[in-house]
């Protein structure tokens, strides 16, 4: 066996072994990717928190009816389609395709609703003068950094709803199996602890008394 | 205890995980409402998102079920890069004394 031979076999040896933590690869990028996306998300937290602390004339907008109902009902929303998810991780972990499919389509429409329930308020505020760098209560910072943060998220749940879809669809089609559901699922329950931060700090810390 | 049997007990659990987060959320609502805006408020809606997550985390993401050094590697990675972008916190002060702390 020449030395080239030896060095090759050496090469295949190390690609070969076990994954860190002794999980499967595809899960272990999925929680790095967690991993960096919560520094995207703090550093946009801080950075909003960091302007509105700085800022005296920092608008406070966001009165019970219409802005908070609509809060509480994403957040009801989305917690919820956490846990329509997990039943359908349940669901393909036993081998049923069809209820798994289902509960994955029911998790997507969910998405869907707070995305739109989103843009409505969006429009809410855009409809009374915010603009990104304009509004007529105080600091024009103040669209900036709240468009920034909840676009962020909103981004993060449009392309969760679209890979629920596809994966759905594939695992259903039988190219993708329970585990590819786990690992989608890792990421739709972190678009919802983002969210558990989102509301307090960008919508609670800013309701008009 | 049968495949059904776990599935239904491993449901009722992940449905009391959910009834807690729930919870919780109405619990911000009441805290913005019922205290006065400030610093206190600040701590006390951040703790309740904290304790949000990480029931999140361990139960929803099943964090807790995997091997400890996963779990060690995640929490220890994350909080030291939360915690190193806290160090210009103080500066936000600054600005709104506009008193730079150089003068």
């Amino acid at each position: 066996m020449s030395h080239a031979d030896l060095t090759m076999e050496g090469r295949s040896a190390g690609l070969l072994a076990g994954s860190p933590f002794a999980i499967p690869t595809k899960k272990l990028a999925m929680w790095l990717f967690i991993i960096a996306d919560t520094m995207t998300f703090a550093a946009c937290l801080v950075a909003y928190l960091f302007l509105r602390n700085g800022t005296p004339n920092w608008p406070t907008p966001f009165k019970f009816s219409p802005s908070i109902v609509n809060v509480m009902l994403m957040t009801f929303i989305l917690i919820t389609s956490s846990l329509t998810m997990l039943i359908g991780l349940r669901h393909a972990k036993a081998g049923d395709k069809p209820a798994a499919f289902r509960w994955i389509l029911i998790t997507a429409a969910a998405g869907a609703v707070f995305a739109l329930l989103h843009l409505r308020e969006w429009m809410g505020l855009i409809g009374e003068g915010v603009t990104l760098f304009h509004n007529p209560w105080g600091s024009g910072l103040f669209g900036a950094a709240f468009f920034s943060v909840t676009g962020l998220h909103l981004l993060h749940v449009t392309s969760g709803v679209i890979a629920l879809l596809v994966v759905g669809v594939r695992y259903q089609g039988g190219r993708y199996h329970a585990d590819d559901i786990e690992i989608l699922g890792l990421y739709w329950h972190f678009v919802d602890i983002v969210w558990m931060f989102v509301v307090p700090l960008i919508y609670l810390l800013n309701i008009a008394r | 205890m049968n495949a059904a049997e776990k599935q239904s007990s491993g449901l009722g659990k992940d449905i009391v995980i959910y009834l807690c987060l729930l919870g919780m959320a109405g619990l911000q609502i009441v805290l913005a409402y019922t205290g006065s805006a400030g610093e206190g408020l600040f701590a006390r809606l951040l703790v309740v998102a904290g304790v949000q997550a990480l029931i999140a985390v361990l139960f929803f993401m099943h964090l807790g079920a995997e091997r400890r050094s996963l779990v060690v590697f995640v929490a220890v990675f994350t909080l030291f890069v939360l915690a190193t972008m806290q160090y210009g916190w103080t500066d936000s002060f600054r600005m709104i004394n506009g008193a730079p702390f150089a003068h």
